[in-house]
C-alpha cells in the first residue's frame, strides 16, 4: 500500500510518462513511420520492384551471408573469451578484456582502413595476396573480416559479467560428480548463460547486418557484388531513388523488428523458467 | 582411509598449507576447525582434487591419489554455497552425477529415477523434486546438495562450511541430522567449519588448524579439556588468558598460586570460566571483588577483579548465584579448579 507521502503527485506521473512516450515517438516511432511511408510512397508495386531489382537482391544476399558467417564466429569467440576470462586466472587477463572492448572505442571507418592497409594492394600483405590471386579488400572476405572486427565484443561483453557473477562453483560441482570438461560446458556452463548468449547474438546480428562505416571502406561499392544493404541504401539515396532507398531501409527496419519480436516471444514462452531460475 | 602426507600449498606469497599431515580412519567424521585463512578449505579442496598441492602426497584408501583428477577420486563435495545447478530442477540436480556416466557405467533411466527418489526421501525432500534451486530455502538447498553428492556413492564425503549460510535454528537441526545420517551410512567424512560448537558436536575427531598448520588433532573432549597450544585454548570457547610469571616451577596469577610450568619466565595462564569457582569469603583463599553479574539463561557469568587488578570471567549456576547472593561489589574468595600455563605464549 502506498501512502500519500510516498505517492508522487498525479501531475508528476503524467508528465514523466508523457515525456517518455513523446521521446519514443519522436526518435523511434516517427522515423520508422517515415521510412515505411517513403518506401510505399509510389505504391506496393514500386516497393516490390525496388526490392527485387537486380542490384537489391545481391545486396540482401550478401548482407545475410555476412551475418551467417560473422554471428557464429562471434558466438565461438565470445564463449571462448568469456569462459577464459571469467573462469580462469592468467597473466594479461585485463589486457585481453581491453582488447575485446577495442572495436567499441575505435571508429568503424578506422577499423575498415586497417584492413585496407593490411590487405590492400599497397598494404603489408597486398603483394603476397595479389601473387596468389586472392582478393580480400573490395571483395566479400574483406567485408566479412571488417564485420567480424566491428561486432566481436557483443557476445563476449554480454557473457563476461554474467559468467563472473556465476563463479566457477557449479563447474567444480559438475567435476566432482564425474563430468568431464566438455560435458560440464554443455550441461552446466552453456545453459547457465543461454539467455545472455541470446541477447548477445541478437545484438551482434543487428550490428552485423546494419554495419556501414567499416564495410563502406573495404567494400569498394561494386554493385551486385560487394554492396551490402546499408551501402545499397546510400547509393540509391544519392541517386535520388527515394523509393528504392527507403524500401531497402524498411527491410532492415523489419529485420530489427523481427529480431525484437523473436526475443520477446522466446522470453514469453520460457517465462516460468526465467522466473524460476532468477533471470 | 585418507592419508595426507607433508602437504604444502602456496597462493603467490601466501602460505595456505605448511607441511600438513593427517590421517582419517574409515567411517569417521572429521572436522577441520580454524579461523579464516587457516588453510582448512584449501586442505579440503586438495582432498577433492580441486587444488593441486605444491608438495606432499594424498592417499585415498591406501592408494596414492595425488595426481588423480577430481573426476576419478569418487568424492562427494558439498560446497559452501551449495553450487546447485540453477537451471536444473531438484531431481535433475540429484540425477546429474549418474547421467554423466559413460557407457555401461550409466544406469538406466528407471534406475536413475529410482535412486533420485530414494535420495530425496533420505533428505526429506520428496515433494520438491520439480522445484528449481531458487525456489528452495537455504536448508532445503543444503539437503539437495547433499543428496546430489551422495548419488554417485562416494567413498569420501567432503563438506565446506556445510551450515555456514543457515539460520541458527536450521543449523542446529541439520547438524544433528547430518550426524545421524553419517552414523547410518558409515561414510568417511571431512567437513570444514570455523564454528567450534559445530565441530565439537558433530565430529568424531577435530583437527584444529591455524596459519596453514595443524595445531592439534583429537576427539572433541580431548581438544576441549586439554588444548595443546595457546591458540587452541583461545579458539575453543571462552577462556581467561592471564599474563603470569613462573618462578621456581610455580606460576602466580594475581597472587594466586596455580600449577606450574616446567620452565621459568613470563607466560600466559589459561583458565576456563567454569573452572573459576566462587566461594564465600574465607581467609584461607585468595580474595576478589565482583564487578559484574550477568544472567545468561541457566548460567550466570560473573566478572571478578583480583587485588592486583586482574579480571577473571567465571561461570556459575543460577542456584549457586542465589545461594551466595552474588551481586556487584561483593567480596568473595575464588578457587581455580584447573589452569594451564604456557611459558612464552
Amino acid at each position: 500500500m502506498q501512502t500519500a507521502s510516498t505517492r508522487d503527485p498525479v501531475v508528476v506521473r503524467w508528465l514523466l510518462t508523457a515525456i517518455a512516450l513523446g521521446f519514443l515517438a519522436l526518435f523511434l516511432a516517427l522515423p520508422l513511420v517515415a521510412v515505411l511511408a517513403e518506401a510505399f510512397a509510389k505504391g506496393w508495386d514500386a516497393y516490390w520492384r525496388a526490392l527485387s531489382g537486380e542490384d537489391a537482391l545481391p545486396a540482401i544476399w550478401l548482407t545475410l551471408l555476412v551475418a551467417v558467417i560473422a554471428v557464429p564466429l562471434n558466438i565461438v569467440f565470445g564463449l571462448a573469451a568469456s569462459w577464459a576470462i571469467a573462469k580462469f586466472d592468467f597473466r594479461g587477463k585485463s589486457l585481453l578484456v581491453s582488447l575485446i572492448e577495442l572495436p567499441f572505442s575505435v571508429s568503424p571507418v578506422i577499423s575498415g582502413l586497417i584492413y585496407v592497409l593490411m590487405f590492400g594492394l599497397q598494404g603489408w600483405l597486398g603483394p603476397w595476396l595479389a601473387e596468389h590471386d586472392l582478393k580480400v579488400v573490395f571483395a566479400v572476405p574483406g567485408i566479412v573480416l571488417a564485420t567480424i572486427f566491428v561486432t566481436f565484443p557483443f557476445v563476449a561483453r554480454e557473457l563476461i559479467p554474467l559468467m563472473e557473477e556465476q563463479g566457477r562453483e557449479e563447474e567444480e560441482a559438475a567435476l566432482t560428480l564425474g563430468a568431464n570438461g566438455w560435458r560440464t560446458f554443455w550441461l552446466v556452463t552453456l545453459p547457465n548463460v543461454r539467455w545472455g548468449l541470446l541477447y548477445g547474438v541478437l545484438l551482434c546480428n543487428a550490428r552485423a547486418m546494419g554495419e556501414f562505416g567499416a564495410v563502406s571502406v573495404v567494400s569498394g561499392h561494386i554493385r551486385g557484388l560487394t554492396n551490402t544493404m546499408p551501402l545499397h541504401v546510400e547509393i540509391l539515396y544519392n541517386e535520388y531513388d527515394f523509393v528504392g532507398a527507403f524500401a531497402v531501409a524498411s527491410l532492415l527496419a523489419v529485420l530489427a523488428l523481427v529480431t525484437l519480436a523473436a526475443k520477446t516471444a522466446l522470453e514469453w514462452w520460457h517465462r516460468d523458467e526465467l522466473v524460476a531460475t532468477g533471470h | 582411509m585418507i592419508e595426507v602426507e607433508d602437504v604444502s600449498k602456496h597462493f603467490g606469497d601466501f602460505k595456505a598449507l605448511d607441511r600438513v599431515s593427517l590421517r582419517v580412519n574409515q567411517g569417521k567424521l572429521v572436522a577441520l576447525l580454524g579461523p579464516s585463512g587457516s588453510g582448512k578449505t584449501t586442505l579440503l579442496r586438495i582432498l577433492a582434487g580441486l587444488e593441486q598441492p605444491d608438495a606432499g602426497r594424498i592417499k585415498l584408501g591406501g592408494i596414492d591419489a595425488t595426481g588423480l583428477g577430481t573426476r576419478d577420486r569418487r568424492v562427494g563435495f558439498v560446497f559452501q554455497h551449495y553450487a546447485l545447478f540453477r537451471h536444473m530442477s531438484v531431481a535433475e540436480n540429484v540425477a546429474f552425477g549418474l547421467k554423466v556416466r559413460k557407457g555401461a557405467d550409466r544406469p538406466s533411466k528407471a534406475v536413475i529415477a529410482e535412486r533420485v527418489h530414494t535420495l530425496l526421501n533420505l533428505v526429506q525432500l520428496e515433494g520438491l523434486a520439480g522445484r528449481y534451486p531458487s525456489q528452495l530455502s537455504g536448508g532445503q538447498r543444503q539437503r539437495v546438495a547433499l543428496a546430489r553428492a551422495l548419488a554417485v556413492e562416494p567413498r569420501l564425503l567432503l563438506l565446506d562450511e556445510p551450515f555456514g549460510a543457515l539460520d541458527a535454528q536450521v543449523r542446529k537441526d541439520l547438524r544433528r541430522w547430518l550426524r545421524n545420517l553419517h552414523d547410518e551410512m558409515g561414510l568417511t567424512g571431512v567437513f570444514v567449519t570455523h564454528d567450534q560448537e559445530e565441530a565439537l558436536e558433530v565430529a568424531d575427531e577435530v583437527v584444529v588448524m591455524n596459519k596453514g598448520r595443524i595445531e592439534q588433532i583429537g576427539t572433541p573432549a580431548e581438544i576441549y579439556d586439554s588444548p595443546a597450544t595457546p591458540f587452541v585454548y583461545r579458539f575453543l570457547g571462552n577462556v581467561n588468558a592471564v599474563p603470569c610469571s613462573v618462578t621456581g616451577g610455580a606460576a602466580q596469577v594475581g597472587g594466586l598460586h596455580i600449577g606450574g610450568g616446567a620452565v621459568d619466565g613470563g607466560g600466559t595462564a589459561f583458565v576456563r570460566p567454569h573452572d573459576v569457582e566462587i566461594l564465600e569469603l574465607s581467609p584461607d583463599l585468595p580474595q576478589a571483588t565482583i564487578r559484574q553479574v550477568i544472567v545468561l539463561g541457566p548460567v550466570v557469568r560473573v566478572e571478578v577483579v583480583l587485588p592486583d587488578g586482574t579480571v577473571l570471567d567465571s561461570e556459575v549456576t543460577r542456584e549457586h548465584k542465589d545461594k551466595l547472593k552474588l551481586r556487584r561489589g561483593l567480596e568473595v574468595s575464588i578457587f581455580l579448579r584447573k589452569a594451564r600455563v604456557f611459558v612464552g605464549g
